[in-house]
């Protein structure tokens, strides 16, 4: 079995599929864009409809508001349908990807995580369980346009430009914190990564809100609120677990250089993610930092974090150096 | 609703702050107390956690002298108006540097600030009771309503009791009064948020102790020699303020072999794919020795220091005979690696050569390639074709002078460089075995073979132990003040309405103190259902609300 090669062909396929399935959330969001939703036409209706006098009058207005009302439940089937379309083809990319990292794994004979590419495919797998996983318990449907744009951007950059053949690994990672500090780096950022989205649809929703029009697709998003509490837990869950990541480099750093902190570029940066997601934590229970500001804060932590990964790996040389690109 | 996480109890955003232009004069004491209140107000935190994110950057992207001093001076060799000023500001060593110092230390008088008194607030709220029961419960996140039938007389006796009984056993500290039970759990939330700070505070003495007393060195040791662990015997050595020589542990390594693989095949071609040296360890002089394979992530550990295997090179075994017909110099010569592929430049000084003394200066290439009238180049990590390429300088002896000088570089004052019969300067290649004989009379030279050397590092970092126990306190408590649910609930008899048939009405509320997973509305229809149940009559009647 040429497990190299079926890896390789199960991650081109699944950027296609996650194409595919961005271009379904897209089509979702326009349908959405087009048509109010249905429950606003009722509302708007029933408003006119309601004192009006004359008995013909009172018909015509109701045989129209039972077209208009139909043609939104047409229109929200519609979108629904491109929603579960974008499911699906999430979850067929999704099972993709996870054959190609568990291939990657078996071709190498090792932990899929040694290199840039394999680490990129692993986190973007976090990422999309951690989606459709939220799918199915909590209804985050109306997260799968920028989950599918992430991992569609994330495995073709992977897949064209991150992309090393399968090779053993250089001594210095022959540790068991390979294991366990990668892992958890992985997580990490496959929750930061969640949570940044998700800040930035809620600067977004926040906006429309401000001004008073929320239309089309942010109409379906819950509420600026509910998108704060959703993404203040995954930051939640990511930054007790980014610290852990930090500490098992620092332990393992102990092991193979003989000091747990050195302020290397790739431990400096992953220092000033963490300090930039405290910030956020301290934001939000700040008055005048909550809302947007902390938004901004843990988007401003995301990009650190993928200065950290994209920035040093290729720009700066250090003793991370392990792109192989 | 749930969003109500709020500044914490005790913290100095609460204090009033006195800022409005028409306040009296503070006096000294009042303008210290300002000061204070400012420092330590959670508003100075975010920006001392942004300056501290933003003082680091600098540090990765500008070479720092502490990690390679080399760039560094490269950096201002190119840069001749830029450096001189990066060095004045501190920038080639940022964490050490004033400003640096400045805000982390800020931070941790802000941070000294901030939890002193939330400690006291927590240990007090520890022995606090509940807070009373509000007036009206029906304003609460989390309402419901539990009716006993009038015939369960024994059900309405016991209802305050078992509620009570109930909350205990989800652990909530209970506090019974008149009419009504009061309860409130996730003490931890706060414990937690208090051990994480105080652990950052751990661990910034335990970096301060591996600061003081640490040390680590290197030192270069060639495959048959070995090392003593004393401070003459360390090529560079850094420690911490507080240390002592002498507290310097006598062990001794003898490098008995090394090995080491690299990719072969077409893959990462020339990537390291094994280290492994084999030492014999002799822990105190008389000591028995013992045999210890010392390998990249397992580091050897000796009498309170670990030793470190940190790098590798080549070293040319070279035999110079002078002019007389004698020995000057036989012996392994480190050179040290230029790339990946362990082009290893170095100088072979023979100062002892009469008449005239001797210099070689070149590069041992471990797998030599020559392609055309360029250099030849290493094209491999490995010794696949090793060969030593060297000019000859040559001078009249000078006296020892006993000055310590580099051994890795040439200093030319009274040296010429050897011109061959061309009068371009002479250029020899050696591969293993080959000799030649110089010209003038100045002697021969004879590269016998190579060895290799490996790079060990000798450290002790007295604090690691506490930094990294603070760091695992840390995350614990963290998880606990970010997963911990402080929540509310109470339970009340509610008034029996004029005329109403003798049923009794319990009201509970609930309230979440902080951010937390929600499941408050359940939890309380919960202990709605689980006082009615169990009951004799017809189902009780439950009402909930989520305002």
């Amino acid at each position: 079995m040429n497990y190299s090669y079926y890896s390789s062909v199960a991650l081109v396929s699944s950027v296609v599929v996650y194409l595919l399935a961005f271009f379904a959330h897209a089509a979702e969001w326009a349908a959405a864009r087009r048509e109010p939703a249905a429950e606003e036409i009722v509302q708007r209706e029933l408003v006119t409809a309601g004192p009006a006098g004359g008995a013909p009058v009172e018909v015509d207005r109701i045989e129209s508001y039972a077209r208009s009302l139909a043609d939104a439940r047409l229109a929200d089937l519609r979108v629904e349908q491109f929603n579960r379309m974008g499911v699906f083809l999430t979850v067929l990319g999704f099972l993709l990807s996870v054959i190609g990292v568990v291939g990657r794994g078996l071709a190498a004979g090792r932990a899929p995580w040694g290199n840039m590419y394999e680490f990129t495919t692993l986190a973007l797998v976090f990422v999309v369980a951690a989606y459709l996983l939220m799918v199915w318990k909590a209804g985050l449907g109306w997260l799968g346009l920028p989950v599918t744009l992430l991992v569609t951007v994330g495995n073709g950059l992977a897949v064209t430009v991150f992309y090393v053949a399968v090779a053993p690994l250089v001594p210095a990672l022959h540790s068991v914190w390979f294991l366990i500090h990668i892992t958890a780096a992985a997580i990490a950022g496959a929750a930061f990564n969640v949570g940044g989205l998700m800040s930035i649809l809620y600067i977004l929703k926040k906006r429309a809100e401000d001004r008073g029009q929320v239309t089309g697709y942010l109409a379906r998003v819950p509420s600026s609120r509910r998108i704060d509490l959703i993404t203040y837990r995954f930051h939640a869950f990511a930054f007790p677990l980014w610290t852990f990541t930090v500490a098992a480099g620092a332990i393992w750093a102990e092991y193979a250089w003989g000091r747990y902190w050195g302020w290397d570029p790739k431990e400096t940066w992953a220092l000033v993610t963490w300090v930039v997601y405290a910030c956020y934590l301290h934001a939000r229970s700040t008055a005048g930092w909550r809302g947007s500001k902390a938004a901004v804060i843990a988007i401003v932590g995301l990009a650190s974090f993928w200065f950290n990964f994209i920035g040093i790996n290729l720009l700066v040389s250090g003793l991370h150096s392990y792109a192989g690109v | 609703m749930t969003d109500t996480q709020t500044r914490p109890a005790g913290h100095a955003d609460a204090r009033p702050e006195p800022t409005g232009p028409d306040l009296p004069r503070l006096g000294w004491r009042g303008t210290l107390r300002f000061v204070w209140a400012q420092l330590t107000s959670m508003r100075t935190a975010l920006v001392l956690l942004f300056a501290l994110a933003v003082a680091a950057i600098p540090g990765s992207l500008v070479p720092q002298r502490r990690i390679s001093p080399v760039r560094v001076d490269d950096f201002i060799a190119a840069h001749p108006t830029l450096g001189p000023i990066y060095d004045k500001v501190g920038l080639f060593g940022v964490y050490s540097s004033p400003w640096f110092s400045a805000v982390y230390l800020l931070l941790f008088v802000s941070l000294v600030g901030c939890i002193v008194p939330r400690l006291r607030v927590y240990t007090r709220a520890l022995r606090a009771q509940p807070p009373r029961t509000p007036r009206n419960l029906r304003r609460l996140p989390a309402y419901a309503t539990a009716e006993i039938p009038a015939e369960d007389t024994e059900g309405a006796a016991t209802v305050l009791e078992r509620a009570a009984r109930e909350l205990k056993r989800q652990h909530y500290r209970v506090r019974v009064e008149e009419g009504s039970v009061a309860a409130e759990r996730g003490y931890l939330r706060e414990a937690g948020n208090l051990v994480f700070h105080i652990s950052l505070l751990f661990l910034l003495l335990g970096v301060a102790v591996g600061a003081l007393w640490g040390y680590r060195g290197s030192s270069v040791v060639i495959v048959g020699q070995g090392f003593s662990n004393s401070v003459t015997q360390y090529d560079d050595l850094t420690a911490g303020a507080w240390f002592k020589a002498t507290s310097l542990k006598p062990f001794n390594v003898v490098v008995k072999d090394f090995q080491v693989k690299f990719e072969t095949g077409p893959v990462q071609t020339g990537a390291a794919r094994l280290f492994r040296a084999d030492l014999d360890v002799t822990e105190a002089p008389g000591d028995p020795t013992k045999p210890v394979a010392l390998e990249v992530n397992h580091p050897l550990r000796v009498d309170g220091s670990t030793v470190h295997l940190i790098g590798h090179g080549y070293a040319p075994i070279v035999t110079v005979k002078d002019g007389q017909g004698n020995v000057a110099y036989s012996g392994p010569v480190v050179f040290l690696p230029q790339d990946g592929n362990f082009t290893s430049a170095g100088v072979v000084k023979v100062p002892d050569a009469r008449p005239q003394r001797i210099a070689l200066q070149g590069f041992f290439l471990p797998s030599a390639v020559q392609q055309g009238d360029q250099a030849p180049t290493s094209a491999f990590p490995d010794a696949l074709n090793p060969a030593l390429f060297v000019n000859v300088w040559s001078g009249a002896p000078v006296p020892e002078t006993g000055k310590p000088e580099n051994v890795y570089s040439l200093d030319t004052t009274g040296l010429t460089q050897v011109k061959g019969d061309d009068g371009a300067p002479l250029r020899i290649a050696l591969q293993p075995g080959q000799g030649v004989t110089l010209p003038n009379g100045l002697g021969s030279v004879q590269l016998d073979g190579w060895s290799r050397w490996v790079k060990l590092q000798v450290g002790d970092s007295p604090g690691a132990a506490l930094a990294l126990g603070s760091i695992a306190f840390a995350v614990l408590g963290l998880c606990l003040s970010l997963f911990v649910r402080p929540r509310r609930v109470w339970v009340r008899l509610a008034n029996r309405a004029e005329g109403e048939q003798g049923s009794t009405v319990v009201e509970i509320g609930g309230l979440d103190r902080a951010d937390a997973r929600g499941g408050l509305t359940d939890d309380v229809d919960d202990l709605a259902h689980h006082l009615t149940t169990g009951l004799a009559g017809p189902q009780a009647q439950k009402e909930a609300s989520t305002t």
